[in-house]
């Protein structure tokens, strides 16, 4: 416990989280296959989970921590919907490319 | 002792059946609408006689009578409710009866009832019968509230009703365009009158503080002096007001067009009762106009020129409502010459004479028309006297009357109003020169209207003319034994019981000319004659003799029989102009071009600003994250630059925290 406190400052974690979720932002803008893009998207959402763990770490502070628990349950909500309207899609299109999936375009 | 004359119900009644025929009318049996639309007026009357009876006995007339319930005039009845309270200012809704009032009701009622029996069979196979007679039960109601109200705004109230009456029954027959367009043209040109009236409340209100008459007058009489202009320009508006009800010049044009309506209503509206409301407002306002001379003189100038100049027309007019409806103006034009040489008394002892054989006119030629089937054209008429008896003496009674010979009932009150023209100072003799002439004219046309219709061949073959039913005989013979009696009264008697009016220009005996009266009383009856005796010859004797003359002088004829181009004239300077800026200011510029323009702008904008930001919905989702991601890094932007300038003091952590990381970051 004190030794994540002197060895690994709060700067750090910070830091990984913005990497990770940079990481997530240009994966969603570049890749084609649509469940790469679902999983950049989890990736961002777990970059941002690591900084509220870190600060509710570094300020004693719980709410953080129960924020996780939200955005891991609304993650798991959303894999499971987004899952099944991927499969439908393909189902349909029989591609998973996003480029293609323009349906909705005027 | 405290008797109650139940004023209220004077005008409640006539409202009850108003409502009762014109809610249920059309599914009630006609002898029930008649029923009820009789029964109204009837009981009005009977209770304005009840009034009259209580209101006379008491002034020590009937010394053996014991002790007699009795009512002292003036008599007002108010309300328990104040009606309109603001600031200094309250209006109650109260009624006031004087004789002024009295003789007022007395007509309206009297009269109105007579013509409503009349209407049962003239209107018998009419289509809207319970309509007719709610209408003519709601004119009843506005009427009296205008004649009992005790203040402006209240006598307003039933100004306008009679106005709305009027509008609806000149537009009875609505089918027929000419019938619709005349009771819009009514409205509207009384509208203009409404204008003046309404300005004139208001100077009223601001100058005085109060609307009541009585106050009013106490007012005007406790100071002697009263800032220039002031009271001129309030008569002046009432004036207005009254040209617009009571047809003078300049607004006199509605009138003729109003001949639309069925005839009781021309007989009972348009000739007896609402047109001569103007008359009755000078009257009862009498005490503005007595302070206000050039006002005055400017009623007497409107008074006689309206005479003379709806006479002329009347000379060349066919159609038997019109010449009838141009007299009426003509008449009018005499009471407003009387008001306006402070002759009140004469102003309205000739509107109650008026009021009797106008009314009769209408109705015998209401008759007339009834019998030729609802032909009015006074050339296709002839010979009628002796198919239709009681039509044509009734109607030779009204002739003789409206001519002023003596000694039926106008007799007696043309010369009162001659007479106090005469004595009123110089410009007096103009202005009794103008009445006699007009009273030659009047002869004139009024005999030129019996000749034409009742002697002479007929002139259409194949109408079968009949006497109408006795519903329609009876008001006729009333109403000309009214006509013969009306005037016995005497313009004495009747000035000493309209006491409300200062005794000035009526009789007050001109100081050594005792002569006077008589000799002006032969000269107006040798000029009544003398039209007798043109219209004799020209349309009995020698009846080929005005076609000639029209031939002769086709300028003059056509300047008559198109009643001077003023509805041309009206038309062309007023109704054309204001289509135009109707239609090309307010509907092309304002409406089309301003306000669609706006519209088109604002639609415009929308659509433009919608083709270009559909650019951005490519359907393509990279560049909808694209878009989301520029934005987030935007915003973030945005709230780091703000959030260190602004947050610096207080929020010290969370800044040197962003600091610290955007340190660690270079």
């Amino acid at each position: 416990m004190s030794f994540m406190q002197h060895d690994v400052p709060l700067t750090w974690y910070l830091l990984l989280s913005a990497v990770l979720f940079s990481l997530g932002v240009v994966g969603f803008l570049i890749k084609r296959n649509v469940i790469t893009v679902f999983m950049s998207i989890e990736l961002m959402l777990n970059a941002v989970n690591l900084s509220f763990v870190a600060f509710a770490y570094q300020w004693h502070e719980v709410k953080g921590q129960i924020f996780v628990f939200f955005v891991m349950m609304v993650a798991a909500a959303e894999a499971a919907v987004g899952l099944a309207i991927i499969i439908a899609v393909f189902r349909v299109r029989a591609t998973l490319a996003v480029d293609r999936i323009n349906l909705m375009k005027l | 002792m405290n008797l109650s004359l139940h004023l209220w119900l004077i005008p409640l009644l006539p409202f009850a059946g108003f409502l009762l025929n014109g809610i249920l009318g059309s599914r009630l049996p006609r002898r029930l609408v008649s029923t009820i639309g009789l029964l109204a007026p009837f009981l009005s009357f009977l209770l304005v006689l009840n009034a009259y009876v209580l209101t006379s006995i008491s002034a020590a007339s009937c010394p053996g009578c014991g002790p007699v319930a009795a009512v002292a005039l003036p008599y007002v009845e108010t309300f328990p409710h104040p009606w309109i309270a603001i600031g200094g200012l309250h209006v109650d809704f109260s009624f006031f009866l004087d004789p002024l009032s009295l003789v007022m009701l007395l007509v309206v009622t009297g009269v109105g009832f007579l013509i409503h029996i009349y209407s049962v069979g003239y209107m018998a196979h009419e289509e809207g019968y319970a309509r007719y007679f709610s209408f003519l039960n709601l004119f009843l109601f506005f009427m009296t509230v205008l004649v009992l109200a005790d203040n402006v705004l209240l006598m307003f109230v039933g100004w306008e009703g009679v106005g709305l009456a009027s509008y609806l029954l000149i537009g009875f027959y609505f089918q027929r365009d000419s019938a619709a367009a005349a009771g819009k043209k009514a409205f509207i040109v009384n509208r203009i009158g409404d204008f003046g009236f309404l300005i004139g409340i208001f100077l009223i209100v601001v100058n005085f503080g109060t609307l009541n008459f009585n106050q009013i007058a106490a007012l005007l009489a406790h100071r002697a002096a009263w800032p220039g202009g002031v009271l001129t320009a309030i008569c002046l508006c009432l004036l207005l007001g009254a040209a617009g009800k009571s047809a003078q010049l300049p607004l006199y044009v509605w009138l003729p067009d109003a001949m639309e309506g069925p005839t009781p209503v021309s007989a009972l509206i348009h000739a007896a009762t609402m047109v001569t409301a103007g008359v009755y407002m000078i009257a009862r306002t009498h005490f503005l106009f007595d302070r206000a001379p050039i006002a005055l003189a400017i009623v007497a100038i409107v008074g006689a020129a309206t005479a003379i100049f709806a006479a002329t027309i009347a000379l060349a007019q066919n159609d038997i409502k019109r010449v009838l409806a141009y007299s009426t103006i003509s008449q009018l034009g005499y009471m407003f010459l009387a008001c306006g040489v402070a002759a009140y008394s004469a102003a309205i002892f000739h509107l109650v004479t008026h009021a009797f054989f106008k009314a009769l006119l209408f109705l015998a030629a209401g008759s007339v028309i009834h019998a030729m089937g609802g032909e009015q054209d006074m050339r296709k008429m002839g010979g009628l006297r002796k198919k239709l008896p009681v039509t044509f003496w009734t109607m030779t009674v009204a002739v003789f009357t409206i001519a002023g010979f003596p000694p039926l009932a106008a007799f007696f009150s043309k010369d009162a109003i001659l007479y106090a023209a005469f004595v009123s100072g110089t410009g007096g003799k103009v202005l009794w020169f103008v009445g006699l002439l007009t009273a030659l004219l009047t002869a004139l046309y009024m005999f030129r209207l019996w000749y034409m219709t009742f002697f002479g061949e007929t002139r259409t073959a194949d109408v079968h003319p009949h006497e109408s039913p006795w519903s329609m005989r009876t008001p006729l013979v009333i109403l000309a034994l009214l006509s013969i009696c009306g005037g016995w009264i005497g313009i004495e008697r009747f000035s000493v019981y309209l006491n409300v009016f200062p005794a000035i220009g009526t009789h007050v005996a001109v100081a050594g000319s005792p002569l006077i009266e008589p000799i002006l009383a032969v000269i107006a009856v040798l000029a009544a004659l003398e039209g007798w005796l043109i219209a004799d010859k020209y349309y009995r004797r020698k009846t080929e003799r005005p076609a000639q003359l029209a031939t002769a002088m086709p300028g003059g004829y056509k300047l008559l029989a198109n009643k001077y181009y003023v509805d041309e004239m009206y038309d062309a300077v007023f109704v054309k102009p204001l289509f135009a800026v109707s239609r090309y200011v307010l509907g092309w510029v304002v409406d089309t071009g301003i306000l669609g323009g706006i519209a088109w702008l604002l639609a415009g904008t929308a659509n433009l600003s919608g083709m270009i930001l559909q650019r951005w919905q490519s359907g393509n989702l990279r560049s909808y994250a694209a878009w989301l991601t520029a934005a987030a890094a935007v915003v973030l932007l945005f709230v780091f630059h703000v959030s260190i300038g602004t947050y610096l003091g207080t929020h010290g952590i969370d800044v040197q925290l962003n600091l610290h990381w955007m340190g660690h970051l270079q």
